[in-house]
């Protein structure tokens, strides 16, 4: 019965997630020089947000726990649309030199579709036609960002 | 005489044709876009921003500006016409707004939101062109114990503006401050948290992040929850309020605007303080206080005067004091920084063409969002009625391409994908993002500052209390902490930063 002893997971997470990264900070800083106080090397002042930081994270813990703390659990996780928004960005980061700027658009466009409830092929592939027009003709002619239009093995 | 002779540099430079289309196309897009569901300013801005990295960095500014006052712009009308506020400092505003568009009284409710936001757009305007000199020259007198102090009050005031518990917000600013230690160390010339990736030597890059965030964590958070818009259908006819509605608006735009314009120079406050202030005020003050939540026309008028002139008055932090003091500011800062501008007291000294520019550029803006927005209402309302499975796709694309112009490179996409991950685990355990922001643009600052005035001190820290300025702004931060742990003040804050 464990879970019971948390009445606020959510702020009890939070706490967590301030002490792991000051923690991580902290032991990282270790291997800068920390110079005094009056001439301060590149590790004084990250130790001392670190330790800042592990404080705030150990009030928040301990405010999780109180008696008195609010009850609050953590809520549900939509890792399917986290993963699909995400993957499209990883996969257009990937492909835009070797497919150009049209291919990766293209495949942004219909894998973050995705992620949608109401997703539908027509729908996706009408947008994505649509949406890459536009980018061309604002981006690429228009502003004339500097982009691959094209895949790189035509160049 | 001073003033007139700068607002005429400003008028020179705002007004040259192009300028003036950039600030046109500024507002335009800048509703355009602020108007579509789930689009506050802040996303509005970052995913607009790869429009302006061609640009001369004057014309950009002030198209950058032109965005942000359309974005404001459109968040209101979402939160008029289909009770949906677009950012924070339009949710007062459906309070009133809505219920005025459910009477029939939506065209009404919308041009007295743009004629009380262009009024306050006037005054806030010459408000930042006066108070400009003398700041300038005040911050010229700020030595690093002083700055430090400001942005620590800053840091502290904004974290108990935002949403949330108190202490969250303050870890969030620490955690910001930790994220932009990652880098090059100024000082020493060592890396510091880059793990010997070359492409963090230069730290951890605003955009990705902002965008990463606000708008890639924002897309799945949107998309889980499938609310229904409740449009409100008729059509939109009479827009001119009658002769009784502008005797109830004037005093409320007035109070609105001298509101509005004080707290938008605070550090940490800005629109969405002022909309609220003012929405109390105005409950207080009327004569028919049971009118408020059933479409109280003041109940429009006051906020909407006061966000517009506390959104204009917040660049004055920045522009003479180089201190942020919201997250669109931040977000002001990464975009000037792109075209090589460091905003601070020497902007205005070095760089007086655009620094007026940008000034009188803002009256221009909210000229043109009168003219421009009262005949487009029709077609903004059209606009909400895309449904966000199409929307989003073009969200991701254009934030995406904006993301890698800034470097010419994928390692921010990647970044931004990254981002993508941590901003939905803050969104998940309600962590607030805005504080992780500030501290992220004002952290090396503060460390450069704080090393400083340690060096001038050989080490004491009681210095930084005893120099009169710094001791009364860091006392003024202290009395905000003790302030905010008052049982009262604490449910206040609570039931009026609710979301």
């Amino acid at each position: 019965m464990k879970g019971l002893a948390i009445r606020n997971q959510r702020a009890f997470a939070s706490g967590a997630l301030f002490l792991a990264f000051a923690i991580f900070f902290f032991v990282e800083a270790l291997t800068y020089p920390a110079g005094t106080a009056a001439k301060m090397g590149p590790g004084y002042f990250p130790r001392l947000l670190a330790m800042v930081l592990a404080t705030i994270g150990l009030v928040v813990i301990f405010g999780a726990l109180s008696p008195t703390a609010e009850r609050e659990v953590l809520r549900k996780w939509d890792f399917k649309g986290l993963a699909w928004v995400t993957g499209s960005v990883v996969l257009f980061g990937a492909l835009l030199f070797p497919l150009g700027l049209i291919g990766a658009l293209f495949v942004l466009i219909m894998v973050s579709s995705r992620a949608s409830p109401e997703f539908t092929w027509t729908g996706a592939l009408a947008n994505a036609a649509v949406l890459i027009v536009l980018c061309l003709a604002v981006f690429v002619y228009g502003l004339g960002l500097q982009l691959p239009v094209w895949p790189s093995f035509l160049n | 005489m001073d003033l007139f002779h700068n607002l005429a540099i400003g008028f020179a430079t705002a007004a040259q044709p192009a300028n003036l289309l950039y600030a046109f196309f500024g507002c335009l897009l800048g509703t355009l876009i602020g108007v579509l569901p789930g689009l506050g300013p802040l996303a509005t801005i970052a995913m607009l921003l790869p429009i302006t990295y061609a640009l001369p960095p004057d014309s950009a500014l002030i198209m950058l500006a032109g965005i942000y006052y359309g974005a404001q712009y459109g968040g209101s009308t979402t939160a008029i016409v289909v009770n949906l506020p677009g950012e924070s400092s339009s949710v007062v505003t459906t309070i009133d707004g809505y219920q005025m568009a459910k009477q029939g009284r939506a065209g009404v409710a919308l041009a007295t939101a743009a004629i009380g936001s262009f009024f306050a757009g006037c005054v806030a305007t010459l408000a930042l062109a006066a108070l400009a000199g003398p700041l300038t020259a005040t911050a010229l007198l700020f030595g690093p114990k002083e700055f430090f102090a400001l942005m620590i009050l800053g840091l502290i005031l904004a974290s108990v503006l935002s949403s949330g518990p108190f202490i969250e917000g303050i870890g969030m600013v620490v955690l910001g401050m930790l994220l932009s230690l990652v880098g090059t160390d100024l000082s020493s010339g060592s890396q510091r948290f880059a793990f010997g990736v070359p492409q963090l030597f230069d730290g951890l890059d605003f955009v990705p992040l902002a965008m990463g965030i606000f708008g890639f964590a924002e897309i799945v958070k949107n998309l889980e929850q499938d609310d229904k818009l409740s449009l409100v259908t008729q059509k939109i006819t009479n827009l001119f309020p009658t002769r009784e509605d502008f005797r109830r608006m004037v005093p409320a735009i007035l109070r609105g605007t001298a509101l509005g314009t004080l707290l938008g120079v605070l550090p940490g406050g800005g629109a969405v303080l002022s909309s609220f202030a003012s929405y109390t005020l105005e409950k207080k003050l009327s004569r028919y206080p049971e009118q408020f939540g059933k479409g109280a026309i003041e109940g429009v008028a006051g906020p909407e005067s006061a966000n517009n002139a506390g959104a204009q008055t917040s660049f004055i932090p920045l522009l003479t004091l180089g201190v942020p003091s919201n997250v669109v500011m931040a977000l002001m800062v990464g975009a000037m920084n792109i075209h090589n501008i460091h905003p601070g007291p020497e902007v205005m000294t070095k760089n007086p063409t655009l620094f007026w520019g940008l000034i009188v550029s803002m009256w221009v803006g909210n000229l043109m969002l009168l003219i421009l927005n009262l005949p487009l209402v029709g077609l903004w309302v059209k606009l909400l009625t895309i449904p966000y499975r199409y929307l989003f796709p073009a969200i991701m694309v254009f934030c995406s391409i904006g993301v890698y112009s800034i470097n010419s490179g994928t390692f921010e996409v990647y970044e931004a994908a990254v981002f993508c991950v941590f901003g939905y685990v803050l969104i998940k355990l309600h962590l607030p993002a805005a504080p992780l922001l500030l501290g992220l643009v004002l952290g090396p600052a503060i460390e450069e500052n704080f090393r400083r005035a340690m060096v001038l001190s050989r080490g004491d820290v009681t210095a930084l209390f005893t120099s009169p300025l710094s001791a009364s702004l860091l006392a003024a931060a202290a009395i905000a902490i003790l302030l905010i742990m008052l049982p009262t003040i604490r449910a206040r804050r609570e039931e009026a930063l609710q979301e």
